[in-house]
């Protein structure tokens, strides 16, 4: 038996940095409705951000008020509490746990997490958010704008595409302007756009990064530190900073050679969110093995933006619209994710493909069945499906995940050490 | 001919596997090309105005055993998305040339790009339907991508569709929708003349078939049925709703009368009864046809409505119907219905109307606990 492989314990200044970045916007969350200043519900998913923050209307994110209440092993008391009143056992948990969370007078007037002013469903890709939204804003009584981004059905969005979702966003900036009560300066988007591209750059940077060996991060489960600047803070002066500062920090580990365990073995891509609420149990189970995600899907849900895209500040609405249509990993088809997983196991030099299926998401899960039939048959890719869920505790069943886990890196060791001629 | 000749006849034509229905047609179509939906709403017309024939894919029902689908989806998704694409693996979809998807819901969305993958000689398309009812920019959207259709159309089968074909397809389905709703309108009125099962099983037999082949004997049904003999019995009068996409087994539709209900209204095989009031006959065809599903379309669980609450179409067809209760039968795992019950549920209990809820698979084949709970429903409303 090899030697045992372990997490180098590192704690950097991303991790910290985005901790103290992402609970500075949670208090602002919180002083919102004692300082008048109107906020706005989001998606995470190709969202537009950008555009609230320059209609001077605090963003929130149902989403990770969900994922934050998951990790803190708190959500299953808030899904027990939506399931009581009414909510499916089948329906998505993020969902539940929010609703859970105001019926559990966690969120409302008063609350640091306050109702929104303006509930504004970015509908890219998942027909949940739209349910979701909808019952948000019933039980908030706020506003509803739901803003339809068509599915990304052709190779490129049609003209007739990016006009219809440019003009909902100038009927969104008059709504904006209705509970901010400032006049919308296009000047001012234009320079959160400007702050909205440093931090793609920086992001996109990081993500080829992980090309090195070791890679300097783990791009599946260190990129959750990253998710929250690059989603929910884009625009910001200090998410372009928190991203020049990432960037430092991982060239530096490149140059020394380091990465997040003390032995790269196996370097895989994973196709999937995570389960919340057992975060760093899921993640021992492939630490113990060396297995170092070098790409993953889930980090992509909110843009895609190693190959290339950035917002443009001189073609404002138009880039904010092609950013929603396709540059988001939910607005694609399922089988275009299959070619953007296959080029990260080809760029990305992966030995294999960790699929996680999640029963809440049927969006990102509903027939990884036949992508595991594609990457096995198909393209040869060793390929593991695993299932349990991001938000519900109760299907995440350890013995049975390991029993896998341990059985495809067995093989693939197996399968290393017959290449290598041993 | 009688009633009971076309319901036995619509009987038959449901039985057979779509792929036959298809093969059928086109034997005595030479040249022709079928196209086949998915639920819930498709511009059949677009399809009809290319000359081809429009028909409903509705999964494989209690006849196919799943072999090769259940290892491309997994076991939280719903039935009729895997034993749709089941019905491809088997060859019973044989003869169907094309099939439309739309975003109902995330595993629709999935579903159209697994079947393209995996059977890559077949035309899918794929249509985004708005989920704004309110934005100026809508129906000109909607316009654009009801053309895409055509014009996709027109580049794998090089069938056009002119202005003129489709201003007369609309006219053709609204008499068509005329039709049902009249079948509907004499349910309301007179429940014991029309069962649900013979009501799905026309209007399913609707679904297989080019409309100007099926208005005759649906003309033949409205007229015969009001003197059809039949005796009205003390049954509980009830709205069914949730079973929209997935299509619930006709044990299920039997059990739910036996157990002492007239179902007076449903959203059964809604995409095929869209529209409230016929498209209007002016205009740009294309752009009649997106406004209309703008502007008078019927509340479903698939489409936002920005301008009125979720359980406000509900109530309004309990109201309508003269309905005494509420039915809701989601199909196992259905988003979109599970969701939508938790405000309907909020809105009927403000407007104290009773519900029960009944989950189904389409593959489900007992339903002795289905009619004990329906029993109990019914007897505490009676004797309330």
């Amino acid at each position: 038996m090899a030697e045992a492989v372990t997490e180098r314990q590192y704690q950097g200044r991303v991790h910290q940095r985005s901790r103290q970045l992402m609970s500075a916007w949670m208090s602002e969350l919180a002083r919102a409705e004692a300082e008048g200043v109107p906020t706005g519900a989001l998606m995470i998913s190709g969202n537009c951000v950008e555009l609230l923050r320059a209609c001077h209307v605090l963003p929130m994110f149902p989403e990770v008020t969900a994922l934050q209440n998951a990790i803190r092993k708190k959500s299953l008391p808030l899904i027990l509490k939506a399931e009581q009143a009414g909510y499916s056992s089948d329906n998505c948990a993020y969902v539940k746990a929010d609703i859970g969370l105001f019926l559990d007078g966690g969120m409302g007037p008063g609350k640091p997490i306050p109702f929104p002013t303006i509930t504004v469903c970015n509908y890219v890709g998942c027909n949940v958010y739209v349910k979701w939204f909808e019952h948000l804003a019933d039980v908030s009584g706020s506003r509803l704008f739901v803003l339809d981004t068509p599915f990304a059905r052709t190779p490129e969005p049609t003209p007739g595409d990016v006009r219809y979702v440019v003009s909902q966003l100038e009927e969104l900036i008059t709504l904006c302007e209705s509970v901010s009560g400032k006049k919308f300066d296009i000047d001012y988007l234009r320079e959160i756009l400007g702050h909205a591209a440093r931090a793609e750059a920086g992001y996109a940077r990081c993500k080829h990064l992980t090309r090195h060996r070791p890679a300097p991060f783990d791009a599946y489960f260190d990129s959750i530190n990253m998710m929250g600047p690059i989603n929910v803070l884009r625009g910001t002066r200090e998410a372009a900073e928190f991203f020049d500062e990432a960037v430092a920090e991982f060239e530096e580990l490149v140059t020394q050679g380091l990465g997040p365990l003390s032995e790269e073995r196996f370097r895989t891509v994973v196709e999937g969110p995570p389960p919340y609420p057992y975060y760093k149990s899921f993640r021992n189970l492939f630490t113990r093995w060396g297995a170092v995600a070098v790409q993953s899907t889930y980090s992509t849900v909110g843009g895609i933006w190693e190959w290339g895209f950035r917002h443009d500040p001189q073609r404002p609405l138009e880039s904010i619209a092609e950013q929603m249509l396709r540059e988001n990993l939910t607005n694609r088809s399922i089988t275009a994710r299959y070619g953007q997983i296959k080029r990260y196991v080809e760029e990305w030099e992966a030995d294999a493909l960790v699929i996680h299926s999640i029963k809440s998401c049927r969006l990102f899960s509903a027939g990884q069945g036949d992508m595991r039939d594609y990457f096995t048959r198909e393209l040869g890719v060793p390929t593991l499906l695993v299932e349990s869920d991001l938000e519900d505790p109760r299907y995440y069943a350890e013995a049975q995940l390991r029993n896998r886990i341990d059985a495809f890196f067995e093989a693939l060791e197996h399968k290393k050490l017959v290449g290598a001629g041993h | 001919m009688t009633v009971d000749a076309i319901i036995e006849h619509c009987r038959a034509v449901v039985a057979e596997p779509l792929g036959a229905v298809a093969e059928r047609w086109k034997a005595a179509h030479p040249g022709g090309r079928a196209v086949a939906v998915y639920p819930v709403w498709a511009p059949a017309e677009v399809i009809h105005a290319a000359g081809m024939l429009p028909l409903a894919l509705l999964g494989g029902g209690t006849s196919v055993e799943l072999t090769h689908a259940d290892a491309r989806f997994q076991s939280f998704v719903c039935s009729i998305a895997k034993s749709s694409l089941e019905l491809g693996f088997q060859g019973l979809v044989r003869g169907v040339d094309g099939f439309v998807f739309s975003n109902i819901c995330d595993v629709a969305r999935n579903l159209a790009s697994i079947y393209k993958r995996n059977f890559p000689e077949a035309f899918v398309e794929y249509l985004h339907l708005p989920q704004n009812s309110t934005s100026p920019a809508v129906v000109g959207y909607l316009q654009g991508e009801l053309r895409r259709l055509a014009d996709a159309f027109a580049q794998s089968f090089g069938l056009e569709v002119t202005d003129a074909a489709l201003a007369k397809s609309i006219e053709t389905y609204n008499t068509l929708r005329a039709r049902l709703r009249a079948l509907y309108r004499l349910r309301i009125e007179a429940p014991e003349k029309l069962s649900t099962v013979e009501l799905y099983l026309a209007l399913r037999a609707a679904t297989l078939a080019r409309p100007e082949d099926t208005l005759g004997w649906l003309g033949d049904l409205v007229a015969a049925l009001p003197g059809r003999p039949t005796r009205r019995q003390d049954r509980m009068r009830v709205v069914l709703e949730g079973a929209f996409c997935e299509q619930p087994p006709l044990g299920l539709l039997e059990v739910l009368e036996e157990a002492g209900c007239y179902v007076v209204e449903d959203d059964l095989l809604l995409g095929w009864r869209w529209f409230t009031a016929d498209v209007a006959a002016d205009g740009d065809p294309f752009e009649r046809l997106a406004a209309a599903y703008v502007n008078q379309a019927a509340p479903s669980s698939t489409r936002h409505e920005g301008r009125q609450h979720r359980s406000a179409g509900l109530i309004d067809k309990v109201r309508r119907s003269g309905a005494d209760a509420v039915v809701f039968a989601p199909a196992k795992f259905c988003e979109p219905a599970l969701f939508d019950y938790v405000l309907m549920k909020q809105g009927l209990e403000r407007a104290g109307i009773p519900h029960l809820v009944v989950e189904f698979e389409e593959k489900m084949w007992t339903f002795e606990r289905t009619r004990n709970e329906i029993e109990t429903f019914v007897e505490s409303m009676l004797f309330d």
